[in-house]
């Protein structure tokens, strides 16, 4: 039985079927190519690099490879020594002239404050270390190490004697080529000699040709780089910024997502925020929840709606219709200021309520700027995505279920919630995913009517990204966002099943 | 049902009238008396109120003047869940989201019926329409015919005296619906059902039923057995509504009793059977079955009038020959002859006599 089905010309009938239908499929393929490629480059693509900065980590490691290379192979904790120190002084130094080191502060700021002042102040200073009496000392002894030629071949040629000379200067040479410059006698600064010295002084024997510099070299005293920094910045005599600098040295760091779950990293090991500083989880759990308050309002409000609408004759479903629709021809800003107006103190419905004399004028009720007044707003906003897909699946309901169950014997309301209310489930269920997921990542609505209490995670995603710049923790949020979103929507499927979900 | 076997109208309509917008009215003036186990057939085109006298009766629609009466008492007030009226829909109306059995045991579970008698009575029904194994089935897993026998199961199961059925075969296949009609009245007559139904289909109406009523125009044309309504129609439009049927118009000439003279439009004259007509002078339109148009003049009585012919067309039909003349200025009168062995075959061209018997040709409103 296993033989297999043969067309007429002998291929296999699999083949000439694929065949035939390849042409097709290259057309409809041509034909969504253009959405394909548009939705790629501006949609795709920058979501999945936005995502991917929720724990991209490398800024710390580019902009400071020297020192995390000799502090991630160090086994002891606390404040480091001189090598240490030095190493970070030339990394410090070309991040200067790059002008890398302040955003490496603002990184680094995220995880402990006060990292964004330290590192600005510290590149001010990094340029005028006592380090000069190094470049005298060489370049007394021999003149040619003003020439930038003399360095250029000695380094080269002695790379493997002068490990840190050698890579020090190669990297102020690519930072200049990537400016377009040669390296002048003005460039040669006194990082590169720092850097020399220590060479030479950890050397056992001159190099070939450096003579002159190495006995100077052993004839100078050295200077406490260590100090210098702390000089800059007493936080460098500290612990904590190394702790951070070791814990964030990773090229990829869970640390946003963490940081998204008032969850931080610590020398320790992971462990919980303080109580203060304990914000997302909060956030998250309120979006939600308000989330669903406002799907659950829209389901009550809509249901009815729909329901009219699918059951009124044409002509007059057609005019409702358009009411439901009204909303969408306004700006969305105008409908939620418009609630700003309707639900403030002085508001119109605050106003109304004194005139009947419901409420004290003493005592007017506080509607805005609250839970409240972002419940309202948007279970107004969304409502027309409820009802939408509610009255297409209900449009599709004859009456003639309804005949039947009243002519079986039911009541009206037996006939309603065991016949129609099952088969309008679909519609429930479309409208809810939509407006759900609608209203979990709402912006603009909460930001205005939302005060404090009443904001979204969505609020604080923007506030990172626009504001405070830390494009990793809002990357971060967005990823736990979507993620959730996702879930949801597979538990959906699994307890409801998205087959069941009809819009029409 | 032994008990009131003496009250006759077990349905009842008394000049019942519904109107949906107030200006006009679709159903005028309705009387109807049906007596207990009757099977009665509302056959006519739509729009022409038989529908909503279904509605009505079944309480989706209300009445605008009149009563409707079931069993002696006015339902007209009794909201359709408590008339206790089984009820089959043209698109079946089984329940999507719940299996066969489910939708049988609807009705039961509303009842507040216990478990063991609903699954008994469930079983019974589908035993009823041949269906036991599919209880278990859902509506969309079934095939028209099935779900069409369900629908039925379903509107049997609870056991209602009076059951309506709104065009129920309209959406089956005419195979189908030949086999579906004969199980629907065996069922019917088997369980003494009062049952109302309702098509456009005239073939249906005949064979089913014991009496039609034919609706046009928002009243009860005629309300006879069908073979009363197929031979004796009362009108013209009953006599065109039922089967095929050759009209010629003219006016009437002589009228004595039960015989009269039609002189047609061209000038000919022939014998026709008043119906309602009654005065010399008056127009009339002439309606004689084709099969009831003879060709061959000996068996003609001697004195009658006959008319010249010229054959159009012959049509084949296996069982009859179907054969188009022109009579009297009429291209479309047909007559049909069955294909007996000594049956002739017409040819196009041929001039023949025809006439008929004066009961077979009736003289009706013009």
């Amino acid at each position: 039985m296993a033989e297999v089905m043969q067309a007429a010309d002998g291929t296999p009938l699999k083949r000439s079927l694929a065949r035939a239908l390849r042409r097709q499929k290259l057309r409809a393929l041509g034909l969504i190519a253009p959405l394909l490629f548009f939705v790629l480059i501006t949609f795709i693509i920058p979501i999945g690099n936005m995502l991917f900065r929720s724990v991209e980590n490398d800024i710390v490691q580019n902009t400071l490879p020297g020192t995390i290379a000799v502090l991630t192979a160090r086994e002891e904790t606390g404040v480091p020594g001189e090598d240490v120190f030095t190493a970070l002084y030339i990394d410090l130094f070309i991040a200067e002239e790059q002008k890398l080191h302040t955003r490496l502060g603002s990184r680094l700021n995220y995880e402990q404050t006060g990292a964004s002042s330290m590192f600005r102040r510290t590149g001010r200073a990094v340029g005028r270390f006592d380090t000069g009496t190094y470049t005298d000392a060489i370049t007394d002894a021999n003149p040619a190490w003003e020439d930038p030629a003399h360095w250029a071949a000695t380094v080269e040629a002695n790379a493997a004697d002068l490990p840190r000379t050698a890579n020090a200067w190669s990297r102020w040479q690519a930072v200049f080529a990537a400016e377009g410059d040669e390296i002048g006698k003005r460039n040669l600064e006194d990082f590169l000699f720092t850097a020399l010295y220590l060479d030479l002084r950890d050397a056992d024997a001159a190099p070939a040709g450096l003579d002159a510099a190495y006995d100077a070299a052993r004839a100078t005293d050295p200077v406490s780089i260590k100090d210098a920094f702390i000089d800059a910045d007493d936080k460098w005599g500290a612990p904590q910024i190394w702790e951070t600098l070791t814990l964030y040295a990773p090229k990829y760091t869970p640390g946003y997502f963490l940081n998204s779950l008032d969850y931080q990293k610590t020398p320790d090991g992971i462990e919980k925020r303080p109580e203060n500083e304990q914000i997302y989880i909060t956030l998250f759990g309120r979006t939600i929840w308000m989330s669903l308050l406002i799907t659950f309002s829209c389901i009550a409000l809509g249901y009815p709606i729909a329901w009219l609408l699918a059951n009124l004759p044409m002509r007059k479903a057609n005019v409702l219709l358009i009411l439901v629709l009204l909303p969408f021809w306004t700006s969305l800003l105008v409908r939620t200021s418009a609630w700003k107006v309707m639900l403030q103190q002085q508001g119109v419905i605050n106003d109304v309520l004194v005139w009947v004399g419901l409420v004290d004028n003493a005592n007017r009720l506080i509607m805005i700027n609250n839970q409240f007044g972002t419940i309202v707003a948007m279970t107004h906003i969304l409502l027309p995505f409820m009802i939408l897909p509610m009255y297409s699946v209900m449009q599709t309901i004859p009456p003639s279920y309804l005949r039947a169950a009243k002519s079986l014997g039911a009541t009206n309301w037996t006939a309603f919630w065991r016949v129609y209310f099952p088969q309008s489930v679909p519609g429930i269920g479309a409208g809810s995913i939509l407006v759900f997921i609608l209203a979990i990542g709402y912006y603009i609505t909460p930001e205005i009517v939302g005060g404090t209490k009443g904001v979204f995670i969505s609020n604080r995603i923007a506030y990172h990204i626009s504001s405070s710049l830390n494009w990793g923790l809002a990357a971060a949020l967005g990823t736990i966002l979507l993620v959730a979103v996702l879930v949801l929507y597979w538990a959906y499927d699994k307890i409801v099943g998205i087959d069941n979900v009809k819009l029409g | 049902m032994a008990d009131t076997a003496n009250d006759q109208a077990f349905v009842e309509f008394e000049r019942v009238q519904k109107s949906y917008d107030g200006e006009t009215l679709v159903v005028k003036d309705l009387n109807l008396s049906m007596p207990r186990g009757e099977f009665l057939t509302m056959l006519g085109p739509s729009g022409s109120g038989k529908t909503t006298c279904l509605m009505m009766l079944a309480g989706f629609e209300t009445a605008t003047h009149g009563d409707i009466r079931l069993g002696g008492t006015s339902i007209n007030n009794i909201p359709p869940h408590k008339r206790g009226i089984g009820m089959v829909f043209q698109n079946y109306a089984l329940f999507p989201h719940m299996t066969v059995a489910e939708n049988l045991s609807f009705p039961l579970e509303v009842r507040k019926m216990g478990k063991a008698e609903r699954e008994e009575k469930i079983m019974r029904a589908l035993g009823m329409v041949q269906m036991q194994d599919f209880a278990g089935r859902r509506p969309a897993q079934l095939s028209g015919g099935q779900q069409q026998r369900i629908a039925l199961a379903r509107a049997l199961v609870f056991e209602p005296e009076l059951v309506l059925m709104d065009e129920p075969l309209g959406a089956l296949d005419k195979q189908l619906r030949e086999t579906l009609q004969f199980e629907i009245t065996r069922l019917a007559h088997d369980l003494g059902i009062t049952t109302v139904y309702v098509t456009h289909d005239q073939t249906e109406a005949l064979t089913m039923s014991d009496r039609v009523a034919v609706f046009d125009d928002g009243r009860i044309q005629q309300l006879d057995p069908p073979d009363t309504l197929y031979e004796a129609p009362q009108n013209s439009f009953v006599a065109q509504f039922i089967g095929e049927n050759n009209t010629l118009m003219g006016k009437i000439t002589k009228i004595s009793g039960d015989r009269c003279e039609v002189t047609l439009d061209d000038g000919e004259v022939i014998d026709a059977m008043p119906v309602n007509v009654t005065e010399v002078g008056q127009r009339t339109r002439v309606s004689i079955r084709p099969e009831r148009v003879e060709m061959d003049k000996s068996r003609l009585m001697p004195d009658v009038h006959t008319l010249k012919a010229e054959v159009l067309e012959f049509v084949y039909m296996g069982d009859i020959f179907r054969t188009r003349l022109r009579v009297a200025g009429n291209d479309d009168f047909v007559i049909k002859t069955r294909n007996a062995p000594d049956q002739v075959r017409l040819k196009p061209g041929e001039q023949i006599e025809i006439g008929w018997l004066p009961q077979d040709c009736r003289a009706l409103d013009a």
